[in-house]
């Protein structure tokens, strides 16, 4: 038998989840002491650390409806998704295989982990000069630098990953008459898949890092449409504080919505994961 | 049956060693057994003497460096599907549903067609009682169903020969009760050869038609004992005298293959002299 019941709306829905209630309430009494931090300036005659020097929220608010009419705030959100995008996907197309190589092949591992490990190191943003020599546009340096940020997480986790399969599901399988390749596919490749999703929501937040931080060093264009890292370096050179927690709360939104994406991916791609 | 011997696996004279040219560690010295057709054979040893490498090495996945491994009178030369293991713990696929992880060997090979290996599969965990979970995956099942989807897993390949490997381990008591139930139920009803690798005695008694004695590593055959218990069995044969006294005399032999690993070690020379000396 099939029950009726009547659906609430989404949002009612919503607002009876208690993880999004405790949320929504952290948030706004964040908000609240930042509002009154940032009003008053000080607390009893003591000086508010830190909020009591920046703009209130209220005053980031009708800063933030003005700059949302302006086209370059929205065209540095694209310039910036987009540089992320790339890089993070390019990462993941060479990341994961050369992540499984050498998790699977011990000739493959022996020439590729050391180099690799010595590359790991370096800051991405440390490639920057050298990234500017190679690449023939700002916009391919700036992505190239995005990608090396992704790319090491990535190739880590998908390694550690693979190789800390139990050993005993390749043997059941073997046992069974699995071929090397219906190993690779069948055990290994859905083994990893739990590391792979962890190294891609890693991989997405320092993406965002390192894109900012190449936008601020690069520059943009004379409309300001660098990116929303730029946005942010060229609000902090004009002295608008307000316009810069604008940027900062952009980016960090950015960040929590691409990485709630892949969270969301993941969850569709693993239902061995969901208990229930 | 395909082959006019009694005993469906020979292991002759094995050892094996592990370790590299500077250090070596015998682990398997000079054993010798044979698994008997259709019975159940049980293996028990003192805890470390080697037994998951007594494992490996009937199911393929080591090889021996000397002596060697008969199976259906073919020597063993690496993992196949005529000697199926199933393992400590479990070794489910944790993203295949207990349908999918049970049809997992079939589908590999591509030796049965998909009607037959539904209707088969169907009936398999339907003997194992998992009916109402056949789409569940391993992590939404019980630890006890798990075992069961594993003995599932195994039972539709055909194997010449089951090889357990404490598969009751980690078992809560009452599961463990239960499971031994089961199995006792599922060997008696079919006649299937079966290796029965554990640490705990009475359930190699209960379950066994033979009982192969371990002794301390490097593991050799310290003991064979014949278990004359009537079938069909069930657990309250262990309260009977018969059942006791296999039990008293394989725990004696236990006891002193265990207290083999303590002589000789400089931890008990130590032990030893300070409790001569609070004495």
């Amino acid at each position: 038998m099939v029950e009726k019941t009547v659906k609430a709306p989404a949002i009612v829905r919503l607002f009876r989840d208690e993880t999004f209630r405790r949320g929504v309430a952290a948030i706004l009494v964040f908000l609240v002491l930042w509002e009154i931090g940032a009003q008053f300036k000080s607390w009893f005659g003591v000086m508010v650390p830190f909020i009591g020097k920046v703009a209130p929220p209220s005053a980031v608010v009708v800063r933030w409806l003005e700059v949302g009419q302006w086209a370059g705030y929205w065209e540095s959100w694209y310039l910036s998704t987009g540089r992320v995008f790339l890089g993070f996907v390019v990462a993941q197309v060479i990341g994961i295989p050369f992540g499984l190589a050498m998790a699977v092949n011990k000739y493959f591992r022996g020439m590729f982990f050391p180099p690799f490990e010595i590359l790991r190191p370096i800051p991405p943003l440390a490639w920057v000069p050298a990234s500017i020599i190679f690449w023939p546009t700002t916009e391919l340096s700036i992505m190239f630098v995005t990608f090396l940020g992704a790319f090491y997480t990535i190739v880590i986790n998908v390694l550690g990953g693979a190789r800390s399969i139990d050993i005993q599901y390749l043997r059941a399988a073997q046992s069974m008459g699995a071929s090397q390749w219906d190993l690779f596919r069948k055990i290994i490749l859905p083994g990893t898949l739990p590391s792979i999703f962890i190294g891609a929501a890693v991989g997405m937040g320092i993406t965002w890092e390192v894109v900012l931080a190449g936008e601020m060093i690069s520059g943009g264009g004379q409309q300001g449409g660098g990116g929303l890292g730029f946005f942010i370096w060229s609000s902090y050179m004009g002295g608008v504080m307000d316009q810069v927690i604008v940027g900062m709360i952009s980016i960090g939104l950015a960040g929590y919505i691409s990485s709630s994406l892949i969270r969301y991916v993941g969850y569709l791609a693993m239902p061995w994961r969901r208990m229930f | 049956m395909t082959s006019a011997t009694e005993n469906m696996m020979e292991v002759q004279d094995v050892t094996k060693s592990f370790g590299d040219d500077w250090e070596q560690e015998t682990v398997v010295e000079n054993l010798s057994f044979s698994v008997k057709r259709n019975q159940l054979t049980a293996i028990v040893g003192p805890s470390g003497c080697g037994k998951s490498t007594v494992v490996n090495l009937l199911a393929g996945f080591e090889l021996p460096d000397k002596g060697k491994i008969l199976l259906d009178g073919k020597p063993v030369t690496g993992p196949s599907k005529n000697a199926l293991v199933v393992f400590q713990e479990t070794a489910l696929m944790p993203w295949l549903t207990t349908y999918q992880n049970v049809t997992f060997g079939p589908k590999l090979r591509g030796d049965m067609k998909a009607a037959d290996l539904k209707a088969a599969a169907e009936k398999i965990i339907d003997t194992v009682g998992l009916r109402d979970f056949r789409d569940k995956y391993p992590l939404q099942l019980s630890g006890g169903m798990q075992r069961r989807a594993e003995l599932a897993r195994a039972l539709i390949n055909q194997p010449l020969v089951m090889i357990m490997d404490e598969p009751f381990r980690g078992l809560d008591a009452m599961t463990r009760q239960l499971m031994q139930e089961f199995y006792l139920r599922l060997c008696e009803q079919e006649a299937r050869t079966n290796v029965f690798v554990t640490s705990e005695l009475e359930e190699a008694i209960i379950l066994a038609d033979r009982l192969i004695i371990l002794s301390n590593r490097p593991a050799s055959v310290r003991e064979v004992m014949e278990v004359d218990l009537p079938r069909p069995r069930n657990l309250d044969m262990l309260g009977t005298p018969e059942a006791y006294e296999y039990k008293r005399h394989a725990m004696e032999i236990l006891h002193e293959e265990a207290l083999k690993s303590f002589k000789g070690t400089s931890g008990t020379s130590d032990f030893l002299e300070a409790y001569s000396r609070r004495s």
